[in-house]
C-alpha cells in the first residue's frame, strides 16, 4: 500500500511481539482472518480516518470534513476517543492509536483479530469487494478529474444529490439468484427482436402480396414501440432505486460515474449495517476471552476492566451493540453447552427444572462459530433473543408522548420489545422505498412507493430527499405513501411541492 | 492524507461560514454571540447541515432501550436532536457547534455589510518597540551563554593552533571564545485606536434598549478589533453626571435621573487628552442614547464641546439613536440641524428595534474612516 508509507508508521518491536503473541492466541481459539496490518497513528490521523470511514484516499467532500470537525471537537473536550478501527479488506488494515497504553493496544489488537474473522467468514460480507482501497482511491481520482473539468461545485452538488438517494439500495440483491434484472429484459428485447408475424407461402413471388412489406413494417414499427413502452417500467417493484437511475435516468456520463461509484460503495458499506451488534459482539467477546483467559498480565487488569466496562456501558433509550452482541453471544454459548434449546427445552415449563438445565452437551463454542457464519443482525436477534434474555437484561421499548414531551418506557414485553429490535434493524430502521413505474402517467415521471409499515415517514425529509431525486431523474418525481391511515400521493414538480389524496 | 482531510475540513467551513453570512441578520438581531465569547474565539450555534433521505418522523419511531423503570416512566430526552426545543422547519434540527475567530467573524461581516477597510489616518502611528534576543555577542552575563557557539569558537581556536587531539577530543574555551546571546531592538509601527463607548442610562432607556446598544457595541467592537491591532475601549455612563465603568457595568447598569449628555462628553475629552494624545491615536467615540436631553442649553454645551474639542480629536463621531417609549428623539434632530446629514465625521443613526442593528452597524462603519 503506497498509502501507508506516509500516513503512519507500524508497529514498534515491543507492540510486534504482543501482535504475534495475541494473533498466537486468536488462532489457536480458531478464529480465521486475512492478514492484518496494523498502523500505528496520533489522534488527529486517527480522526481524518474515522471521518473518512477508514479510507485513507476518498473524493472530496465537504462531509468528511464535518465529521472530522465533530470528533476532532469531541476529541479535545474528551467526550469520546476512537481506541481502534479496521477496514474490510484482504489484508486488512488496522489502525491504532499511538497514545495508547499497552493493555489498551493489547485488547483493540485482539477485538481487532475477531473483526477480521467475522469480515472474512460472514455470509452477507462474502460478496464485498476486498480491494475497497483501492476502489476508493480510484474514485477519488477519477471524481477529482470530473472536478477539473466540470467545477467543484457543480460535481460536488451533484454528489450532494447522490448521497442523499444512497440509502435506497436493496442489501439482498447481491445474494438473490440471478433475477431476470431491468437490463437484462431490456438486452433480451434488443437482441431477439421478434419478427411480425407472416403468413406461410411455398412461392416466393407470391410474398410480397401475401405479406405486404408496408404492412409488416408498420407491425415492427407498433412492437417496437410497444417493446419501448413496457421497458420503461420495472417490471416489478423494484428497491434498488440506484440500479434503476443509473439505467434510465438520462444523466450525462460523469453524472452516471458518480452515481455508478455511490452505489458501489453504499453496497460495501451495507453488509456492516446489517451486522453492527453481531460485529461488535463477537469483537468483544472474543477480546474479552483471549485477555481474560490468555493475555492479560495481573498488573493490567484494572486498566482492562475499566476500559471494557466503558465499553459495555448502556446509557437509558440506548442500547449498546457492543453489550447486547457480546452478550447474546455469551447466552448463545450457554444454551448451546447445556442444551438449552429445541423442542424439549422449549416445552418444559417447570422453572427451577428450567433454570438448572444442564444436559453438558459443550456445543456452545461450535454454536457461536456457526452463527458468525450465517446470520445477520435480523436473524440473529429473530433466531437467539429469548425471554429470559430480555429479562435479565432490563429491556424494553419506549415511545414519545406527545402529551408530557418526552419519551417513556412503553412496554417490557418479550414480544413487543422483539419487533420493535427487529422492525429497527430491518433496513436499518428506514422506511422501504421502491421504484414503481419509470413512465408513471405516461409524462415519463418518477413514482416511488412507499411500503407503509405503520410508521407514516417525514415529510419535512421527503420533501428535500425528493428535490434531490427530482434533480437526477430531471422530471417531476412522486412518492405514494400514508399520512394517517390515508392514502397519499406526493409530487415534486417543477420546483413545487404538492400533495394529494388518492 | 491530512491534506485531503484538511481540505474538506476548509471546505466544509467556509459552507458553514456561509451559512453563517446568509443568516447573518439573525445572529446579529439576537445578542446571544456575545454570551458564546471566548477570548478569541465566538462559538456560534449552526444548524447541523444534513444529507437528506427518507426517514421516519423522529417522534414516531421510538426504540428499544435499557436499564430500570415502570412502563409510562420518562427516560429523558432519549434523542438529541429534540433536546433543541423548537424544531426549525427545514431538515437538520442538530445543532453544529461552530467556532469562528473573531477576525472571521468580523469577515463575514464585513463582507455581508460591504464594509470598506478602514484607512488610518497616517500620522497616528506609535512606535513600539520590541526586544529580541536573535544577535551573538562576545561580552555579556553569563546566564545568557550560547554553549554551542561557545564551544565552537573554543573548537575552532584549538584546531588552529593545533591543540585539537582526535583520539582525546578535550575542548575547553577560554575567556575569548565566550558567547552570548544579545538582543536586537525591533520598531514597529502600529496604528493603535480606541473606542469610547457612551450610553445613557437614564431612566428612559430600558433593559430592550440597552440590549441593543450591547448587541451593536459588540458588533462594532469585532469589526474594529478586525482592523486594529491593539484596540482598547473605555466606557462611559451618564444620566445627569458621568463616570467611567468597566465593561460589565457598562451593560447592566440602570440609573435613573435626568440626562445631560455634556456630562460624557466632557468626561469623554477629559479622557482623551489624558490617555489617548490625538497624534498617536485614532480615536472613535460612540454615544447611544435616547435622545432625550434635559435642556436645549445643555444640547448647545454639547454641540459646542463636540466641534470644538472632539470632533478635532476623533476620527469619526458616531452617536446612535435608540427608540424608547420615553425618549422625544430630540437630540438627533438637534445634531443633524447643526452638523447636516452628511457630515464628514459626525455620523449619525437611528435604531428602532433589534432589526435595526444591523442597518446601523452599516451606517456608522461604512464609511471607511
Amino acid at each position: 500500500m503506497a498509502q501507508s508509507d506516509y500516513i503512519s508508521s507500524s508497529l514498534t518491536p515491543d507492540l510486534e511481539r504482543i501482535r504475534d503473541q495475541i494473533r498466537g492466541h486468536a488462532e489457536k481459539y480458531g478464529l480465521d482472518f486475512f492478514e492484518v496490518v496494523f498502523e500505528m497513528v496520533d489522534y488527529d490521523q486517527m480522526n481524518s480516518l474515522a471521518a473518512l470511514g477508514g479510507f485513507p484516499v476518498r473524493y472530496p467532500h465537504w462531509r468528511f470534513g464535518m465529521d472530522y470537525d465533530q470528533l476532532s471537537k469531541g476529541y479535545t473536550w474528551g467526550l469520546q476517543k476512537i481506541y481502534e478501527m479496521v477496514i474490510n479488506t484482504d489484508p486488512s488494515y488496522a489502525y491504532l492509536m499511538k497514545s495508547n497504553n499497552i493493555v489498551d493496544q493489547k485488547t483493540v489488537m485482539a477485538h481487532v483479530y475477531a473483526h477480521v474473522d467475522f469480515f472474512k467468514n460472514n455470509y452477507w460480507f462474502s460478496k464485498t469487494n476486498r480491494k475497497m482501497l483501492d476502489f476508493m482511491a480510484n474514485n477519488a481520482v477519477k471524481i477529482r478529474d470530473y472536478m477539473d473539468t466540470y467545477g467543484h461545485d457543480v460535481v460536488e452538488g451533484f454528489i450532494d444529490r447522490c448521497l442523499s438517494i444512497e440509502g435506497l439500495i436493496d442489501p439482498f440483491l447481491p445474494f438473490s439468484p440471478k433475477k431476470r434484472t431491468e437490463s437484462d429484459n431490456f438486452a433480451d428485447k434488443k437482441n431477439k427482436k421478434k419478427e411480425p408475424g407472416r403468413l406461410k407461402t411455398h412461392r416466393q413471388y407470391m410474398d410480397k402480396y401475401i405479406n405486404p412489406p408496408d404492412f409488416i413494417e408498420e407491425q415492427k414499427k407498433r412492437m417496437e414501440e410497444e417493446a419501448t413502452k413496457s421497458k420503461r417500467k420495472p417490471s416489478e417493484p423494484q428497491k434498488d432505486v440506484l440500479s434503476f437511475l443509473l439505467q434510465y435516468a438520462s444523466l450525462e456520463d460523469w453524472e452516471q460515474d458518480i452515481l455508478r461509484m455511490v452505489r458501489e460503495e453504499a453496497y460495501y458499506f451495507a453488509p456492516q449495517g446489517q451486522t453492527k451488534i453481531m460485529n461488535e459482539g463477537w469483537a468483544s467477546y472474543w477480546h474479552s476471552r483471549i485477555m481474560t483467559e490468555k493475555a492479560l498480565k495481573d498488573s493490567e487488569i484494572i486498566d482492562f476492566a475499566d476500559h471494557h466496562a466503558g465499553t459495555m456501558g448502556m446509557q437509558p433509550g440506548r442500547l449498546n451493540p457492543y453489550k447486547i452482541g457480546i452478550e447474546l453471544f455469551r447466552d448463545i454459548e450457554d444454551r448451546w453447552n447445556k442444551g438449552k434449546f429445541g423442542k424439549e427445552y422449549d416445552e418444559c415449563d417447570n422453572m427451577v427444572i428450567k433454570a438448572t438445565w444442564d444436559k453438558k452437551l459443550g456445543l456452545g463454542l461450535k454454536k457461536i462459530f456457526e452463527v458468525r457464519c450465517v446470520c445477520n443482525d435480523v436473524t440473529f436477534i429473530d433466531e437467539y433473543l429469548t425471554e429470559e434474555f430480555v429479562e435479565r437484561f432490563k429491556l424494553y421499548t419506549y415511545a414519545f408522548n406527545r402529551r408530557t414531551n418526552q419519551y417513556e418506557i412503553a412496554e417490557r414485553d418479550f414480544k413487543k420489545v422483539k419487533e420493535k429490535l427487529l422492525f429497527q434493524l430491518t433496513n436499518r430502521g428506514q422506511p422501504f422505498i421502491y421504484v414503481m413505474d419509470g413512465n408513471y402517467q405516461n409524462k415519463a415521471e418518477l413514482l416511488l412507493w412507499h411500503k407503509h409499515q405503520g410508521l407514516d415517514i417525514d415529510m419535512k425529509w421527503a420533501r428535500e430527499t425528493m428535490k434531490c431525486l427530482a434533480d437526477i431523474w430531471k422530471r417531476p418525481v412522486n412518492v405514494e405513501t400514508e399520512v394517517d391511515g390515508q392514502k397519499k400521493l406526493l409530487t415534486w414538480q417543477n420546483g413545487e411541492f404538492s400533495e394529494k389524496f388518492l | 492524507m491530512l491534506y485531503n482531510i484538511k481540505r474538506d475540513h476548509a471546505r466544509f467551513r467556509s459552507i458553514v461560514k456561509g451559512k453563517i453570512k446568509q443568516d447573518l441578520k439573525r445572529y446579529v438581531t439576537n445578542g446571544e454571540m456575545i454570551g458564546r465569547k471566548g477570548k478569541n474565539i465566538v462559538s456560534i450555534p449552526v444548524p447541523r447541515i444534513e444529507i437528506p433521505h427518507f426517514r421516519f418522523g423522529d417522534k414516531e419511531a421510538g426504540g428499544v432501550g435499557q436499564g430500570d423503570g415502570k412502563p409510562g416512566d420518562p427516560i429523558g430526552q432519549g434523542d438529541p436532536a429534540d433536546a433543541t426545543g423548537e424544531a426549525g422547519d427545514t431538515p437538520g434540527e442538530h445543532i453544529l457547534e461552530v467556532d469562528l475567530t473573531l477576525q472571521e467573524l468580523a469577515e463575514i461581516l464585513g463582507e455581508q455589510l460591504e464594509l470598506p477597510k478602514i484607512e488610518p489616518r497616517g500620522h497616528k502611528t506609535v512606535k513600539s518597540k520590541t526586544e529580541r534576543y536573535t544577535g551573538i555577542a562576545s561580552q555579556g552575563p553569563d546566564s545568557l551563554r550560547h554553549f554551542k557557539r561557545t564551544y565552537r569558537e573554543a573548537l575552532r581556536r584549538q584546531i588552529a593552533m593545533g591543540l585539537y587531539d582526535p583520539n582525546n577530543p578535550l575542548v575547553i574555551p577560554i575567556r575569548r571564545d565566550m558567547r552570548y546571546r544579545s538582543w536586537k531592538t525591533d520598531v514597529r509601527h502600529e496604528n493603535n485606536a480606541v473606542i469610547i463607548y457612551m450610553m445613557d442610562v437614564s431612566g428612559s432607556m430600558g433593559d430592550e434598549q440597552k440590549e441593543i446598544v450591547r448587541t451593536e457595541a459588540f458588533w462594532i467592537d469585532t469589526w474594529l478589533r478586525s482592523q486594529y491591532k491593539g484596540i482598547e475601549t473605555r466606557y462611559i455612563i451618564h444620566d445627569a453626571t458621568a463616570r467611567e465603568v468597566d465593561e460589565d457595568t457598562f451593560f447592566r447598569t440602570r440609573e435613573s435621573g435626568g440626562t445631560l449628555i455634556s456630562s460624557a462628553y466632557k468626561l469623554c475629552e477629559k479622557i482623551i487628552q489624558t490617555d489617548y494624545p490625538p497624534m498617536d491615536w485614532n480615536i472613535y467615540p460612540f454615544h447611544f442614547s435616547d435622545g432625550d436631553n434635559w435642556s436645549g442649553e445643555d444640547t448647545k454645551l454639547c454641540l459646542e464641546i463636540l466641534e470644538k474639542s472632539l470632533l478635532v480629536m476623533s476620527n469619526v463621531f458616531c452617536y446612535g439613536q435608540v427608540e424608547s417609549r420615553y425618549g422625544s428623539g430630540q437630540f438627533y434632530k438637534d445634531l443633524k440641524e447643526h452638523f447636516g446629514a452628511a457630515h464628514e465625521t459626525v455620523i449619525m443613526s437611528k435604531i428602532e428595534n433589534k432589526e435595526g442593528i444591523l442597518q446601523s452597524i452599516k451606517e456608522f462603519l461604512g464609511k471607511g474612516k
